[in-house]
């Protein structure tokens, strides 16, 4: 009887901590997106140089490659998941701030666009209630695919490549928010900060590869 | 050549040296999908695309 009733009430128990995860993952989410928006800010008020920019973005993610894996199963991951998207806000200030000069309306068109997609995307992953876990290999050949052809645009300077790679970012990182999402639903990914850190990873990559493209469109 | 680029290029060496691995794992261990799954994702794809066009017309 026991028996029964612990088999019966495990599915349940799953539900509400898969529940439990997406509702704190979103949650931190939100904080950490309007944390990044005011860096940002910070960082346009300050002039702050591409230099200064480059280097906080390096900073940022060597943090989520080498501490917020060490982090994330402890309160600790928190204070340094905000330090990393501080850092990764206040790393895309100077381009913002460059295309504020140029066109503001750039910027709150991209700005609305990565809502919209994050939205209808993780929308559409939790309606549907897919599992996209068969995705993880091809997003991972995409993404080193793109960075591979980035590093070669920085040497070659095509601006054709480089509106092509803008335009597979926003392909692919709309694929991880599909990704990430399901992985949410199915129980794949039970830590919150992890799926924070990947989910603002994604929105970020769509916000500036969308604000490149439409900046490329623009006759201003 | 400016010390951005050569930051840049040090920025994306590192991220293909810190990915490469995991690329090989998640190629090696992820579930393969069927034409029915490849679907699922290919529609919200056409609609991002089909979004971001719309959004490259009106700027």
């Amino acid at each position: 009887m026991l028996g029964n009733q612990s088999v019966a009430s495990r599915p349940v128990e799953s539900v509400l901590s898969t529940n439990k995860v997406i509702r704190s993952t979103y949650q931190l989410l939100s904080m950490t997106l309007l944390f990044s928006a005011f860096a940002a800010y910070l960082s346009i008020a300050m002039q702050a140089s591409q230099g200064m920019g480059l280097v906080a973005t390096i900073v940022g993610i060597v943090m989520l490659w080498f501490v917020l894996p060490k982090t994330a199963n402890s309160a600790a991951g928190i204070p340094v998941i905000f330090a990393i998207t501080g850092l990764l806000g206040f790393g895309i200030g100077p381009m913002v701030a460059y295309y504020l000069a140029v066109n503001p309306s750039i910027v709150m068109t991209a700005l609305g666009g990565t809502g919209v997609i994050f939205l209808g995307l993780s929308g559409y992953a939790l309606t549907t209630r897919k599992d996209f876990s068969f995705m993880g290999g091809f997003l991972m050949v995409g993404m080193f695919v793109i960075i591979g052809a980035s590093l070669l645009n920085i040497f070659m300077g095509i601006p054709a490549l480089s509106l092509a790679v803008s335009a597979a970012v926003i392909m692919i990182m709309s694929g991880f928010i599909l990704y990430e999402t399901s992985s949410l639903i199915h129980g794949g990914e039970t830590n919150y900060i992890m799926a924070t850190a990947s989910l603002f990873l994604s929105i970020l990559n769509i916000f500036t590869s969308l604000l490149h493209l439409l900046g490329a469109m623009n006759d201003d | 050549m400016d010390w951005l680029k050569i930051g840049s290029a040090a920025l994306l060496i590192g991220m293909l040296v810190f990915i490469y691995p995991r690329m090989r794992d998640a190629m090696k261990n992820s579930p393969k999908g069927t034409s029915e799954d490849w679907k699922g994702y290919l529609i919200p794809l056409l609609a991002v695309i089909a979004f971001v066009v719309f959004l490259m017309s009106i700027v």
